[in-house]
């Protein structure tokens, strides 16, 4: 794919240049529960971030965190740069909720649905050539030109989730946020979305996704960070070829069961 | 024809029509999208206490009702946003409290037993005044402009909440203001389908429609084109047969969502066979295995049986 795009280094970035996340001390609760209990992330420019963890250890949470959809009880997020309470510059996000469907109660074609990744752009302005054109080139990153007049609602699980992602890049975002894009898709699709990580992070772009596993997308991945319950248990490279199904002691069936066990886990990451 | 056009109360009732058969479908289309198509219903409950409360102070109950169901409106979108467990109980509160209150109002008033309740419940869009037609005219005006003006806004907040709210939209607004265009609809349909059939041409035309389209676009236009269509054609029925105009122009609406629906699987065929054109018509994969035996063979039963 040739995009044509506004940044042109793929270089590192220089020390200079603020994370395009900083979350440090993150502590926030869902339904007056704690979720996270002092989370610290952090995401580089043309950095990939898996957030990994079981069901329920705050991996979701955190991630709305970021875009701000859950308020922090303590801690503070940063925004390239820029606290969360004066970050403006939206468009530069790009977001792929966790959603096993595009579809709504009223028909809409993929066209319909991907410009919607463009409103930071033009705003209250009337949708002009260049958000087309750029609404094209994040369909045909994803593979999904050929479909862009019909119904969201006539495709697949994973070509739906090749429209949200399409939908995340029509804006052509510095910041990729992801979660849980592997949940319910096809090989074919898998395909599409390491392909399109890889040229977004060629672009510079940060992205930060959030996996239940490794899985197919671990060469591309720069560092993963996994929690356990609301707190980050490691920070690092990602082992090869070890999901957290693979860690000794991993019991999917009871996450929680057992303190003293689940304090092994980290180092079994590492070892 | 000329006839019926050349009353007065004709002219205005036919005006009325087109007015509501715009503003209702163009507001409901975003419900729909969004699966709450039975919240104009609600809002139609809770307006009664409006046209109540107009009553007991003598002045406009279709101003009173505007204000009444903008404030329902408005909380039936934060218990909504809250995504409270709760909120379908709270929100039958508000819609049987609103009707009750209605009630007890009017029958405290003056007019009582007048009949004047069932106007509103109804609808009595033969006796639309000017002033009426004026209000109509005004509220509807400013529904269009908001729910074709910010289409593409209230598109993306109905379409995907989360997602609308990352890209930095102005979620919260966009929803109270949708919420508070739905609450003036509800009013300005009052007089011609009846507080109790009001959602129902928020919703049927939009239904209707979206069986023969693909895109919310068209889907829109649809919907507006059969909400029109079917307000102008109730009304000259319910004068050429003497019916209330509500029902009738709600019965036809139905008639266009079964016409609309007994004619959409040919033409979605259709469309399949002209654009596409790869894939065997029937299955010719040869699955590997042995040969299918027919069922008269005792063969495989015999080996079964040892």
């Amino acid at each position: 794919m040739t995009t044509p795009t506004t940044l042109t280094s793929p270089a590192p970035p220089a020390p200079s240049v603020p994370p395009a996340v900083r979350l440090h001390d993150a502590v926030a609760s869902r339904g007056g529960r704690p979720v996270l209990r002092g989370v610290d992330l952090t995401v580089r420019p043309g950095e990939v971030v898996a957030l990994l963890g079981a069901n329920g250890s705050g991996k979701s949470t955190t991630v709305k965190a970021v875009t701000g959809a859950v308020p922090l009880e303590r801690g503070t997020l940063e925004l390239f740069g820029t606290p969360l309470a004066r970050f403006r510059a939206w468009h530069r996000i790009g977001y792929v909720p966790q959603r096993t469907t595009a579809a709504s109660g009223v028909p809409a074609t993929v066209r319909e649905v991907v410009s919607t990744g463009r409103l930071p752009l033009h705003r209250l302005l009337p949708f002009r050539r260049a958000d087309r054109a750029a609404v094209d080139r994040a369909l045909a990153a994803v593979g999904m030109l050929d479909r862009a007049r019909d119904g969201v609602a006539d495709l697949s699980g994973g070509q739906q989730q090749r429209v949200l992602i399409a939908r995340a890049l029509a804006g052509a975002p510095d910041l990729l946020i992801m979660d849980e894009p592997m949940a319910g898709v096809d090989a074919a699709s898998q395909q599409v979305l390491a392909d399109t990580l890889r040229a977004e992070v060629a672009r510079g772009a940060a992205v930060l996704l959030v996996l239940h596993e490794l899985g197919p997308l671990e060469p591309l991945i720069d560092r993963a960070v996994v929690l356990r319950d609301g707190c980050v248990a490691h920070d690092g490279p990602p082992v090869p070829n070890t999901g957290l199904h693979a860690l000794p002691g991993h019991d999917h069936v009871h996450p929680h069961a057992d303190h003293g066990h689940e304090h092994d886990r980290p180092r079994g990451l590492l070892s | 024809m000329t006839e019926m056009l050349s009353y007065d109360f004709m002219q205005r009732a036919l005006i009325a029509a087109v007015l509501v058969g715009i503003t209702a479908p163009a507001v409901g289309i975003y419900l729909v999208q969004r699966r709450q198509a039975l919240m104009g219903d609600g809002m139609g409950h809770v307006a009664m206490t409006g046209v109540g409360l107009g009553f007991i102070f003598q002045t406009s109950p279709v101003w009173m009702a505007v204000a009444v169901c903008v404030l329902g409106a408005v909380t039936m979108e934060l218990v909504r946003a809250r995504g409270n467990q709760r909120g379908d109980i709270a929100l039958a509160m508000l819609f049987y409290g609103g009707m009750a209150c209605g009630k007890l109002l009017v029958s405290k008033s003056a007019q009582a037993g007048a009949g004047s309740l069932e106007s509103y419940l109804w609808g009595s869009i033969l006796t639309v005044s000017p002033a009426d037609l004026a209000t109509i005219g005004a509220l509807g005006a400013v529904v269009v402009a908001v729910t074709l003006g910010l289409r593409r806004q209230l598109f993306a907040i109905c379409q995907d909440e989360d997602f609308a709210r990352v890209t930095g939209v102005p979620v919260r607004l966009l929803n109270l203001l949708l919420a508070v265009m739905a609450a003036v609809t509800v009013t300005v349909a009052m007089r011609v389908v009846g507080l109790l059939l009001v959602s129902a041409l928020m919703v049927v035309p939009v239904a209707a429609a979206q069986q023969l389209t693909r895109s919310f676009a068209a889907t829109q236009a649809g919907s507006i084109a059969v909400g029109v269509l079917v307000a102008l054609a109730g009304v000259t029925g319910s004068y050429q047969l003497d019916v209330p105009s509500g029902p009738a122009i709600v019965l036809l609406a139905i008639v266009v969502f079964a016409v609309f629906g007994a004619i959409a699987a040919p033409l979605a065929r259709r469309r399949h066979r002209d654009t596409q054109e790869s894939g065997p018509q029937v299955c010719d994969v040869r699955l590997p295995g042995p040969e299918r035996v027919d069922a008269t063979t005792p063969a495989p039963s015999a080996g079964l049986a040892q």
